[in-house]
């Protein structure tokens, strides 16, 4: 494996574990809100809380190491994605303060208004959507070199089917990822109203998330036919992914084994995610960068791996024991036990 | 936009951000070590109050850290979208210590989440206590990863360049630089200073308002005490700052203390005015700045007239150099003659003035936070590498940073005005009394 391989791998893994965990995350203040407004709050409030309390700073932090890795291992990123997202990620920087900041305030503060539960519904469905520019950006043809620099070219990105069906599939897909999580969070906590409501929600969700995903496939076709038949050649894990999602709606349909649908989920995912990111290779932004032209220098590389294993000596023990006193502690997700601050 | 007009926005929007987080960067590197010390405190003398301040504080600290984690998250971004040039080349160079601050924040949120929800939960408290460790050590790593790559901008090292090329990178080398030890050591002290100034402010403002409950004056003790301390540590490094500056960047501190020409014997110049170039009203002291900078009355300070003057950082970073450390010196005298005061039964610290001035000190003691980062930046000043990158060189070319500012404004001042408030009804709805009372409610009851 080269390091460049090797580089890109402990990004991918962090920019999933930070798709898979903010999903949950912006999917679960959704549901909050629409069951705010339809009178429901009672059911899902009380499990959404008790989840999101003891990790929302952690859902952040997997999405500083993203960037920061990415600047560290492929500088010239910095240079070409800094030059253009500057509009795009703003917003979604100043989403993800509000969102971030009044949910501590409103959690630990005690600050309770209507208004904010939808405020945090509502950055729950914009942030993956401006955040989801990256990846449509990353297909080529938005961005043009001029003299100055790099520049994003909005008027093409606003009115390319692409970057709208990417939009779509991050939200279908925040919903589905999130529903289907929550309901095994919900059985966990023998809360068998919440449980059935969200289990409603995953189904209802599981559709247009597999339509959208194909949808882009499809705008792929014409926007970037290299990667299209790099898709194609790839078939096969998309056609495991597929067999993993059949199977988590089966497991949900009979409301069986709620864990097992969740893992099951995290396959279906987990292939789709690998076959874009092989099938991307080696671009980083089409036709301009590449793994191997935007690397860093061998001693860089080499001291960000050993930093990076370092880390995560600490870190696996450390993330092992908050999940196992608050995601699989029986107790505190019953909410029998509180012990806050 | 100019070209001029992207630079003028992008440092506007990079000081903006840097100024409004470094408020709640700086507590959150500090707070943690405080809630650290109360509990210890508490558990060792067996004393409720402590453990109680130690909660409060905890609790207090999880809307400060919140708004200090988004805001970190903005600044993390902004450098690549305001600088593209720079982080493209500090990314080969200095990107591990970067790297390493997002593991060592990692650990404290990690840690800060289970401490927070694990409160009664131990029959030992020495155990929950045990739990704060990693928060405060991440924390405070987090403070000094960071402040490796600013010194790393202000003294760069560890590469070379060979026909526009880099080469031979050594990112041990570049994290080492000279500039490093005495920016580390003086960020990680003022901050426990400024954590400890701004809770004590916290404590006489409940004293100046209607109770004289035991448990605002333990705070209020412990709190000048740790004070006092950190003072004169960051005071005694802040001097070893005056020797480096001396010896790397010449140029930065002879501006800071408007020394034109070189020479032996320097004098100390202390507030004073310039006008038209020439210095008024300001206090000489001989052979002082000389002392300062080489520890010998008698040594060659380095004066302006040795650079071009393109190379020159502006001259008004005196003012904040003077408001810095003035401020400090307050601080100082304020934190002794609190805790002698205590100590001998003073009356005078139980004056309304004096209470007075020890909550300005919370406000003064961020003040000067600002104050002496304001200095280190704009002293960089024309550089953003020194010697290496031009800061006119390095930003964006993008169109629309001025409305990215106005909407940074925007979301600092709901920041701002939002952790405010929710702080102020926390406490307000929570009195220290009443919660004493309830929690020995509690304990009578769990006695029966």
């Amino acid at each position: 494996m080269t390091m460049e391989i090797l580089g890109i791998t402990v990004l991918g893994v962090f920019l999933f574990g930070y798709i898979i965990i903010a999903s949950i995350d912006f999917g679960a203040g959704f549901f909050n809100a629409v069951s705010t407004v339809t009178g429901k709050d009672h059911i899902l409030t009380k499990i959404i809380q008790r989840y999101l309390s003891p990790v929302w700073e952690v859902t952040n932090v997997f999405l500083v190491f993203f960037f920061v890795g990415m600047v560290g291992f492929f500088p010239k990123t910095a240079y070409y994605y800094g030059s253009t997202l500057l509009v795009p990620a703003s917003i979604a920087i100043v989403l993800l303060a509000i969102r971030g900041a009044y949910y501590a305030f409103t959690t630990y503060g005690g600050l309770k208004h209507k208004g904010y539960v939808m405020l945090y519904g509502l950055t729950g469905l914009l942030i993956p959507a401006s955040l989801s520019i990256v990846l449509t950006i990353s297909e080529g043809g938005f961005v043009k070199i001029e003299r100055r620099g790099p520049f994003l070219n909005y008027w093409t990105l606003f009115t390319s089917p692409l970057s709208w069906s990417i939009v779509l599939l991050s939200l279908t897909a925040v919903l589905y990822i999130s529903a289907v999580f929550l309901t095994w969070y919900a059985h966990s906590a023998k809360d068998e109203s919440a449980t059935n409501l969200l289990r409603k929600y995953a189904l209802i969700w599981a559709g247009p998330a597999i339509l959208t995903a194909a949808g882009i496939i499809f705008e792929m076709r014409k926007h970037n036919p290299i990667h299209f038949n790099r898709l194609l050649d790839l078939w096969w894990m998309f056609a495991l992914s597929i067999i993993f999602f059949l199977g988590t709606v089966y497991l949900l349909w009979k409301r069986r084994s709620y864990g097992i649908a969740f893992s099951l989920l995290i396959g279906q995912f987990s292939f789709a995610f690998l076959a874009y990111g092989v099938s991307h290779y080696p671009y980083l932004m089409y036709p301009y960068l590449t793994l191997y032209d935007s690397f860093t220098n061998k001693a860089m590389a080499t001291a960000l791996v050993i930093a990076f294993i370092a880390g995560l000596c600490l870190l696996v023990p450390a993330l092992y024991l908050l999940l196992r006193l608050f995601l699989f502690n029986k107790e505190y997700i019953q909410g029998k036990r509180n012990n806050h601050a | 936009m100019s070209e001029y007009q992207t630079v003028l926005f992008s440092r506007g929007l990079t000081e903006l951000t840097l100024s409004f987080h470094i408020i709640y960067a700086t507590i959150g590197v500090g707070i943690p070590l405080m809630i650290m010390i109360a509990q210890w405190v508490g558990i060792k003398k067996k004393d409720d109050h402590y453990i109680l301040l130690a909660r409060r504080w905890a609790r207090g600290f999880v809307i400060t850290v919140s708004v200090g984690v988004v805001t970190g998250t903005a600044i993390g971004l902004q450098l690549s979208l305001l600088w593209p040039h720079f982080m493209q080349l500090a990314g080969n160079v200095i990107a591990l210590p970067l790297f390493m601050e997002t593991f060592a924040f990692f650990f404290e949120a990690i840690f800060l989440g289970i401490y927070l929800y694990t409160w009664d939960r131990f029959k030992n408290q020495k155990r929950h206590l045990l739990l704060l460790i990693p928060v405060a050590v991440g924390a405070s790593c987090s403070a000094i990863f960071i402040t490796i790559v600013n010194a790393f901008m202000n003294a760069p090292q560890g590469f070379d360049i060979v026909h526009g090329q880099l080469v031979n990178v050594n990112p041990v080398k570049a994290m080492f630089n000279p500039a490093m030890p005495t920016k580390v050591s003086h960020v990680l002290m003022s901050a426990y200073m400024t954590s400890a100034f701004v809770l004590a402010s916290i404590g006489a403002f409940r004293l100046l308002h209607g109770t004289e409950h035991i448990y605002h004056k333990k705070a209020l003790f412990l709190t000048l005490k740790l004070g006092f301390i950190f003072s004169i540590m960051t005071a005694l490094i802040g001097d070893f700052s005056g020797k480096y500056l001396a010896e790397y960047q010449p140029e930065k501190l002879a501006a800071a203390e408007w020394h034109f020409d070189t020479e032996r014997g320097a004098p100390l110049l202390v507030y004073g005015v310039l006008e038209n170039g020439q210095v008024k009203h300001a206090i000489k002291i001989p052979d002082a700045l000389s002392f300062l900078a080489h520890d010998s009355f008698n040594s060659e300070v380095t004066g302006l007239d040795r650079f071009p003057k393109d190379d020159i950082p502006p001259l008004y970073i005196h003012y904040l150099f003077d408001s810095m450390v003035t401020i400090g010196i307050l601080l100082t005298i304020l934190s002794l003659g609190h805790v002698i005061g205590v100590l001998r039964g003073w009356g005078l610290i139980k004056t309304k003035w004096f209470r007075w001035i020890t909550v300005l000190g919370g406000p003064l003691s961020v003040l000067a936070i600002e104050t002496g980062w304001w200095l280190d930046e704009v002293g960089r000043q024309p550089w953003i590498l020194r010697g290496i990158l031009r800061t006119k060189d390095a930003a964006t070319a993008s169109n629309h940073v001025d409305t990215m500012l106005w909407l940074f404004a925007g979301l600092y001042f709901v920041l701002g005005v939002g952790s405010v408030v929710v702080l102020k009804r926390m406490f307000q709805k929570n009195s220290v009394e009443k919660e004493l009372q309830d929690r020995a409610a509690v304990k009578a009851g769990a006695g029966v």
